[in-house]
């Protein structure tokens, strides 16, 4: 459903995104990894239209997405999360969620009926949110919200855009060590159950082979190997370059 | 009378929080549409008086005030933060300076003056203002607060006003959850103006008088001052310091000629101790004894 072909961009003289091929089929979670500075942020902004390529396309159920706006792209169905989480801080959980709902619908431009109105959006809502496992949380503020459950928010908004593709962007980082599988649990069964191809970066690798289907490693913008998750781990150069064991 | 000044004030407070407490704007230039809505209504009586009557002044001030938060608007939102203020701040110093020099059309620095409109056929020759004020006019004003109270509430309380808060809080995200920043701000700016307009002209029937000033700084900074007293974080907050400031500024300015220095004292220690306003800390007050009240119960 999704292909990059030649996707390439620079910063200078720093080749972030360098002819990367890609390709993600329906349904499927596949995790980049990669050290820092490798590209794997650069390579999510280049797909959910937050950069702008320098050469290559982008191709979303065949349809050349390479230059259109992240609105129209949206709409199309490519959503995303953040490694620093992008909430509305002023607002309910129930809020965050339901305005995405809100704005999926086109109704952001009825402005005189009260949101509540609106009965089967905010059942809708309270639903995803207990997919995700933070229905018991719908009225506080994000500030009175955990790291991980702000993680956890943040995916169901992108999720509540009825998103075909989801880019997550580090979903567990800042999450405390024994929260992280909690959190990937709750993520990972909401998407399942709706079918949706995920694209991951993450640098735990324990979090990377317990869910995901595919691996791509990256390395000085690069695609340096791919695959299962059990083979891209004994593969020696990815060994060498991205956990440092020379053997 | 004051009252009566208080809730035109209300109104435009209504208005202008729109914009600041939901959509994250703080324009230092909203005396501009306070201004279109007074001057339509002096400029009618002056150049077209057979049309002054207050069914037409009123949708004729909502025009007028449309117009321009629809000119200005379109140049202010292409802006955030100090920026979009300072060009609303410019722009409606253009208005004033328009108001001040064509002195031929819109009396200068004088002013206009605004005489008691006819209401639904009824003149109201011969009555004094402060009759007027206090009679038929007050149920007209209080009518008209009640219906732009509801239509504020259900705005702010709609899937459109939930856009406008998610703009506020993040933009950033807003975009990428498929809302049109930029024109939503327009919106916003747009029905902010629209309901500022309405308390000018409404406040000009009080008043009785218009003056290029209304669209100076100064005055824009008013309103700002208003709604902090009052607090922006909550939907009457505005209204309440509107009120506040009415009765604040009266008394300040007929007991001491330093009131200027009152209304900075009272700017310096809201800052300091009420940051959510005269309405936030009753809302504290209020959640602080519900909760004594409730561990008083269990214990």
């Amino acid at each position: 459903m999704l292909k990059t072909e030649k996707l390439k961009k620079h910063f200078g003289f720093v080749k972030a995104v360098d002819n990367v091929d890609l390709e993600i089929k329906h349904g499927e979670i596949v995790s980049i990894i990669g050290t820092n500075g490798a590209g794997k942020t650069t390579l999510v902004n280049l797909i959910s239209g937050y950069l702008r390529p320098d050469g290559g396309r982008i191709l979303f159920f065949d349809k050349d997405i390479t230059y259109a706006s992240p609105y129209v792209r949206i709409q199309m169905g490519v959503g995303r999360s953040f490694q620093l989480i992008q909430l509305f801080g002023g607002i309910s959980v129930l809020d965050n969620v339901r305005t995405a709902l809100f704005s999926k619908y086109g109704l952001i431009k009825k402005g005189l009926w009260p949101a509540d109105r609106y009965s089967s959006v905010t059942e809708e809502a309270i639903e995803i949110l207990n997919n995700f496992n933070i229905g018991d949380k719908k009225d506080l503020t994000p500030k009175g919200l955990s790291e991980g459950d702000l993680k956890i928010l943040d995916i169901a908004i992108a999720f509540a855009l009825k998103s075909k593709l989801l880019l997550l962007d580090e979903p567990t980082s800042g999450v405390a060590t024994s929260d992280k599988f909690k959190v990937m649990d709750s993520i990972i069964s909401a998407i399942k159950k709706e079918g949706i191809s995920t694209l991951i970066i993450e640098h735990d690798m324990d979090i990377v082979s317990g869910y995901s289907d595919r691996v791509i490693v990256m390395h000085e913008g690069k695609i340096m190997a791919e695959g299962r998750p059990g083979e891209v781990m004994e593969n020696k150069e990815v060994k060498a370059t991205v956990f440092g064991i020379v053997s | 009378m004051l009252f009566e000044y208080g809730l035109t004030f209300a109104i435009v407070g209504l208005g202008f929080n729109l914009l600041l407490g939901y959509t994250g704007l703080l324009s230092f230039g909203h005396g501009a549409y306070f201004a279109a809505g007074a001057y339509s209504v002096a400029m009618i009586a002056k150049y077209f008086p057979q049309a002054y009557s207050i069914e037409i002044l009123i949708p004729a001030a909502l025009i007028f005030s449309l117009i321009l938060s629809i000119i200005f608007g379109f140049v202010c939102v292409r802006h955030t933060r100090i920026f979009f203020s300072i060009l609303a701040l410019s722009l409606s110093m253009l208005l004033y300076a328009l108001l001040f020099k064509l002195y031929h059309i819109t009396g200068g620095s004088d002013g206009l003056r605004v005489p008691l409109p006819s209401m639904l056929g009824i003149t109201f020759k011969g009555v004094r203002r402060p009759e007027f004020l206090s009679g038929t006019y007050y149920y007209f004003l209080l009518g008209m607060f009640t219906i732009s109270f509801l239509i504020m509430k259900g705005i702010v309380s709609s899937p459109f006003g939930k856009a406008l808060q998610a703009i506020r809080d993040n933009e950033v995200r807003a975009e990428l959850i498929g809302i049109r920043v930029r024109r939503y701000r327009f919106y916003a700016f747009i029905i902010s103006g629209m309901f500022v307009g309405l308390g000018g002209a409404l406040w000009s029937f009080v008043n009785g008088h218009v003056t290029p000033d209304l669209s100076h700084w100064v005055f824009s900074g008013e309103i700002v001052y208003m709604t902090l007293l009052g607090g922006f974080g909550i939907f009457e907050g505005p209204i309440i310091g509107a009120m506040i400031f009415t009765f604040l500024k009266l008394y300040a300015m007929g007991n001491t000629q330093y009131w200027m220095f009152v209304i900075g004292g009272t700017l310096i220690i809201l800052v300091l101790l009420l940051p959510n306003g005269v309405a936030g800390a009753i809302s504290n007050l209020w959640m602080g004894l519900k909760r004594k009240m409730t561990e008083g119960f269990h214990a």
